[in-house]
């Protein structure tokens, strides 16, 4: 009965028990039938290689009629969403160093003047190009819009302004990475991702380590605040993350010359609240989870919508409204727009506000959540 | 000669979801006293010890530890008690020294580095301290954990199984140091499972299935179980053991070298059912009933009542 090579009954045992296993073991369950679901749906709606309705603001001096035909051309390209009429070019810079619009739009004082006098006045289209996937489709897409965008105005007497050469000129200025160099935007970007999986993976461990390991009931035995046993486990891998940022720096320079426009001491000083809520994170996973292995899928599941709903591999504004939000409340998000800011627009602190106080609001709750979470008791 | 009471808690019960563990427990431990307390596995003893560190909550009960209330105050009770887990609990990856240095600061001793020497000096592992706890054998595994217990002065120590695998050399150098520290007024409450150690206890209580059944003094002990046990020897003593186990009042027969040792609750059904086998060549005499005897009495009997 027992001998054989291969035997059904022994296999179909070993098939029943991890069955069972696998149906007890809730988390991992979960993770099988999450990450398919989170996929599809990142995979599905999130990445957009020709991202439209990009933020745009506009600059209109012009008071005649046709910079506002230009407008409604630019707008029906579905390339370009007007946000924001800004008063002075000053503003509109502002939106763009902050990330708050893709392009900004300048349609000079006499535009309607000039453009019939047959002056060729010029537009300017001024871009956020530190991410070149995000404006590279509404730039190629403007040549078309501005041939056929006048047309509607050129009649009558007008149409000879139809004919070539174009009756406007039509200039870009692509900032901050005018070369559509992509390690430009990925390497800072890259920052993120590195202290985000390294931290909350290192410290998501801590806390389960102890109980797997027999300790914590020694060290529950003892006179420690949960606060005390929290910040205590996190503070040495703040070093660590520095560390990391150091190793990023340099290559960002040395290796892959990427240039660093803005304050690399403010760059670190914002660094610090990056690498707080990522510990934080870690560490109230480690409360939550029952073992180290539950605290590395739990780690895993935030990995997947930080890296793809970050900004960080697919333009932040090309994504569907619900996973921009999703975006905006993870830390690498703002963290990301930190890094580059700092790297290749060179933004200053008043810039940096914006992006800072959601990282450090995130830290709080997470930490809250997680002292709340930690068991004093063994109950 | 009793000090004041260090542990003194009535009513001390547990649940794990509809079960109790800790039955309505009431104990009384005296400063200088060292108390064994018995009972076997899974019978709530550890259970009981975390109540009283705080290290899980209780389910009812009341009382002081330290003169402070066990269930509010186990915050300022921890700073005064020294607790040794069943199992290892100090870091492996530490070295002896590291782990004793890590007590030493959360507990804020003061002259922490004289201390941690001293506890080194005393331990005799002064030249080993810069190795890792981990690599350590189960007896100094056992040293170090005591040591650091100690470190900041505590005035209870709360051990569990302490000596649990260690030689019997290291075993009674551990309980050599326990009576000189309960000399100095420490109080010790220790679990067991040894029968010598528990005879070396000032005062025993024995648990079973979350119930205190005894407690007092050894000779206490043995007197309220009213258990009356007979020695035979000579002949084939040894094999009467089949035949007595069957006979209507005789609760256990244990082997002891070469003699058996015939125990039962009802002295006179005892010595009825022994009567066909007092043979001669066989010499039958009355003897003290062991703690052993009397525990063994004690799970059986709670058994019965626990199946009932």
């Amino acid at each position: 009965m027992g001998g054989g090579i291969f035997s059904f009954r022994r296999l179909w045992a070993m098939i029943v028990k991890e069955f069972i296993q696998m149906a007890r073991d809730r988390m991992t369950f979960a993770m099988i039938l999450g990450i398919p679901v989170m996929q599809l749906l990142v995979f599905g709606f999130v990445i957009n290689t020709d991202p439209r309705h990009m933020a745009t603001a506009v600059l209109l001096a012009d008071s005649g009629p046709h910079g506002r035909t230009l407008l409604e051309g630019l707008k029906n390209s579905t390339y370009f969403d007007f946000v924001k009429q800004v008063a002075d070019e000053a503003e509109g810079r502002m939106l763009l160093t902050r990330g708050r619009v893709q392009f900004l739009v300048q349609i000079p004082e006499n535009f309607s003047r000039d453009l019939l006098r047959g002056d060729r006045p010029a537009v300017l289209l001024e871009a956020d190009a530190s991410d070149p996937t995000a404006t590279s489709g509404g730039i190629s897409a403007l040549g078309g819009i501005l041939n056929t965008a006048l047309l509607a105005d050129f009649k009558g007497p007008l149409a000879r302004l139809a004919q070539d050469p174009p009756p406007i000129e039509m200039r870009v200025h692509a900032l901050y990475n005018p070369e559509a160099i992509t390690q430009y935007n990925i390497v800072p970007g890259l920052m993120g991702v590195v202290l985000m999986m390294t931290l909350v993976l290192v410290t998501g461990l801590a806390i389960t380590r102890e109980t797997e390991r027999g300790t914590m009931e020694n060290l529950l035995s003892m006179p420690l605040r949960p606060i005390e046993v929290m910040v205590g486990k996190i503070t040495p891998y703040i070093f660590v993350g520095y560390i990391q940022i150091g190793i990023i720096l340099l290559a960002a320079r040395f290796v892959f010359d990427v240039p660093v426009q803005g304050n690399l001491l403010l760059l670190l000083a914002a660094s610090l609240f990056y690498i707080a809520a990522n510990l934080a994170m870690g560490i109230t996973f480690s409360t939550i989870a029952k073992n180290q292995l539950q605290a590395m899928q739990m780690s895993a599941f935030v990995f997947l919508p930080s890296i793809l709903l970050s900004g960080y591999l697919f333009p932040f504004r090309g994504m569907p409204g619900w996973a921009q939000a999703v975006g905006e409340v993870l830390p690498i998000t703002h963290f990301i727009r930190i890094a580059r800011g700092v790297m290749l627009k060179g933004i200053g602190f008043g810039d940096l506000g914006f992006e800072l106080w959601p990282i450090a609001l995130f830290a709080v709750v997470v930490l809250f959540i997680g002292v709340a979470r930690y068991r004093q008791t063994l109950d | 000669m009793e000090g004041p009471p260090v542990i003194d808690v009535q009513g001390m019960t547990k649940r794990f979801g509809g079960r109790t563990v800790v039955n309505r427990i009431a104990m009384r431990v005296c400063e200088g006293q060292v108390y064994g307390f018995l009972g076997p596995n899974g019978s709530g003893k550890t259970t009981f010890i975390r109540m009283l560190c705080g290290l899980l909550r209780a389910d009812g009960g009341s009382g002081t530890v330290l003169g402070r209330d066990v269930i509010r105050e186990s915050a300022a009770i921890k700073r005064q008690v020294g607790y040794m887990t069943q199992r290892f609990s100090f870091y492996g990856d530490l070295t002896i020294e590291e782990n004793l240095d890590f007590v030493a600061r959360v507990y804020g001793v003061p002259q922490r580095v004289d201390a941690v020497r001293a506890s080194l000096e005393h331990l005799g592992l002064h030249d080993r301290r810069s190795q890792l706890a981990g690599e350590l054998s189960g007896g100094w595994k056992q040293r170090l954990a005591l040591a650091a217990c100690l470190l900041h002065k505590p005035r209870l120590l709360l051990l569990d199984e302490p000596t649990a695998g260690v030689d019997p050399k290291a075993r009674r150098d551990f309980w050599d140091e326990i009576h000189e520290l309960a000399a100095q007024g420490l109080t010790f409450l220790i679990t067991t499972h040894y029968m010598d150690e528990a005879e070396r206890c000032d005062r025993l209580a024995y648990i079973s299935y979350g119930d205190l059944l005894v407690d007092g003094t050894v000779d206490e002990v043995i007197d309220t179980a009213r258990l009356t046990t007979w020695s035979v020897e000579g002949g084939d003593a040894l094999g009467l053991a089949p035949r007595l186990r069957r006979c209507a009042g005789v609760g256990q027969v244990v082997a002891f070298g070469k003699s058996l040792h015939v125990s039962g609750a009802d002295a006179g059904a005892l010595e009825g059912a022994i009567a066909p086998f007092r043979t001669p060549g066989y010499e039958w005499k009355r003897v003290r009933s062991g703690l052993e005897d009397v525990f063994i009495h004690l799970m059986e009997s709670s058994t019965d009542n626990f199946s009932r």
